[in-house]
């Protein structure tokens, strides 16, 4: 019985976050739900020892994806009434409610029809391990057996953050993203902007290096970097680099250029791309996971500076 | 000793929890936000404080209390500082009277 409260609880409060997510009229509030929601699912994550997705969860869903959308809910606070007085017409919500019904249903029924027990690759993850010197099946999964899909997202990171850019207006192209921040220099938040980002550091760079062995890993490790740099960035105490600059965007590129180069070596010393040669896989995994660390680290950190705002000081 | 030690977690753990029920209640009664931020710092300090104490006798290694204690520090450290943010931006919103 004590168990099964252990569970419910959290799963009543998660769908009543979402519920209260989805229904709130004030952005600013729902952003709020929005990230409460998240830090819940990281603890149903745990609670399910699925640690890895837990960070992640924790780093990217609830703190990232967070304060983009506070960011974005900042900016939106000027048309926020504009907004609300334009009422969607009853057809227009009704068919709203129909199609988001049916997909939450679908969802459901799908969760509900699978097979018990799951099919599940975990047994041939573990037993294939050996060679590969990681003892973390998770970052086995992600550089060895499904390496392309990891290649993928860190490209697809890359595609996000020239998304942003392209929103800069003509005349700040090249510039620094975002507003300046003035911070108090005296103040708490440039107090806390000095104290925090060695401990933060050491925290990411922990994360990521025990990634091999035990949950963490390179997204993890590198959000929490990006974090400690907004942060100084946010107390006014660094200012983000111009987007021109070529040392940034060399930094962007040259994680999942690494990545791709030592896929193609594999096709000429193992037989297919991104294939490891006997005895290799754990020094090019480390090589790769280096390389992909401070590219994803200031990847994440400009695409939550913002689009370019303003022109380079001359 | 066991036994001690399993009162000793439960006694701590418990009222760890009694501080966080009652860090709650205050920031659903109390009228104004630096009242609440008060009632919020008890939750976080004391109830958290209380509850890695509790947890200290059971982890095993030096190691792993030490990093229950570095995360009550580090909650203690954004606690502090997030309220002091807020405050300073409920002062600017509404001057106190």
């Amino acid at each position: 019985m004590m168990p099964d409260a252990f569970y419910v609880v959290p799963a009543l409060l998660i769908l009543a976050l979402g519920v209260y997510t989805t229904v709130a009229r004030d952005t600013f509030a729902a952003t709020v739900g929005f990230i409460a929601y998240g830090l819940l699912l990281t603890v149903a994550w745990v609670q399910l020892q699925g640690v890895d997705i837990a960070l992640t969860e924790a780093a990217i869903g609830g703190g990232l994806t967070g304060l983009l959308l506070v960011r974005a809910s900042a900016k939106l606070r000027p048309t926020e009434g504009a907004a609300r007085a334009e009422r969607p017409g009853r057809p227009t919500r009704l068919l709203a409610a129909i199609m988001s019904g049916a997909v939450a249903a679908a969802l459901a029924l799908a969760v509900l029809a699978l097979p018990d027990p799951a099919p599940t690759l975990a047994p041939e993850a573990i037993a294939n391990i050996g060679p590969l010197g990681v003892g973390n099946p998770i970052t086995a999964v992600l550089l060895a057996y499904r390496a392309m899909d990891t290649l993928l997202e860190a490209i697809v990171l890359l595609f996000v953050l020239i998304g942003v850019w392209s929103l800069a207006p003509d005349r700040a192209w090249g510039g620094r993203p975002g507003p300046r921040y003035n911070a108090d220099p005296d103040g708490i938040l440039a107090f806390i902007a000095r104290v925090l980002p060695p401990i933060g550091i050491i925290v990411g760079v922990y994360i990521f290096w025990v990634g091999a062995d035990a949950p963490g890993g390179k997204f993890q490790g590198a959000t929490i970097i990006a974090a400690m740099w907004l942060l100084v960035m946010m107390a006014g105490l660094a200012d983000a680099p111009p987007i021109s600059r070529r040392l940034v965007r060399v930094l962007l590129v040259a994680g999942p250029v690494v990545f791709i180069a030592i896929g193609c070596a594999g096709v000429a010393t193992a037989g297919a791309f991104l294939a490891y040669p006997d005895g290799w896989a754990k020094p090019l995994i480390l090589v790769i996971e280096f390389a992909l660390m401070p590219s994803l680290a200031l990847t994440l950190g400009l695409i939550m500076a913002g689009a370019p705002e303003r022109t380079e000081a001359p | 000793m066991s036994l001690a030690l399993d009162l000793f977690s439960y006694v701590a753990i418990g009222a760890g929890a009694f501080f966080f029920l009652a860090g709650t209640v205050g920031l659903l009664r109390f009228p104004d936000t630096l009242t609440r931020l008060h009632a919020l710092t008890k939750a976080d300090n004391l109830g958290l404080g209380l509850v890695v104490l509790g947890l200290l006798p059971h982890v095993a290694g030096v190691l792993p209390a030490l990093k229950l204690i570095a995360i009550w520090l580090l909650v203690l450290l954004s606690g502090a500082d997030a309220s002091q943010l807020i405050a300073r931006a409920a002062r600017r919103r509404e001057p106190p009277a």
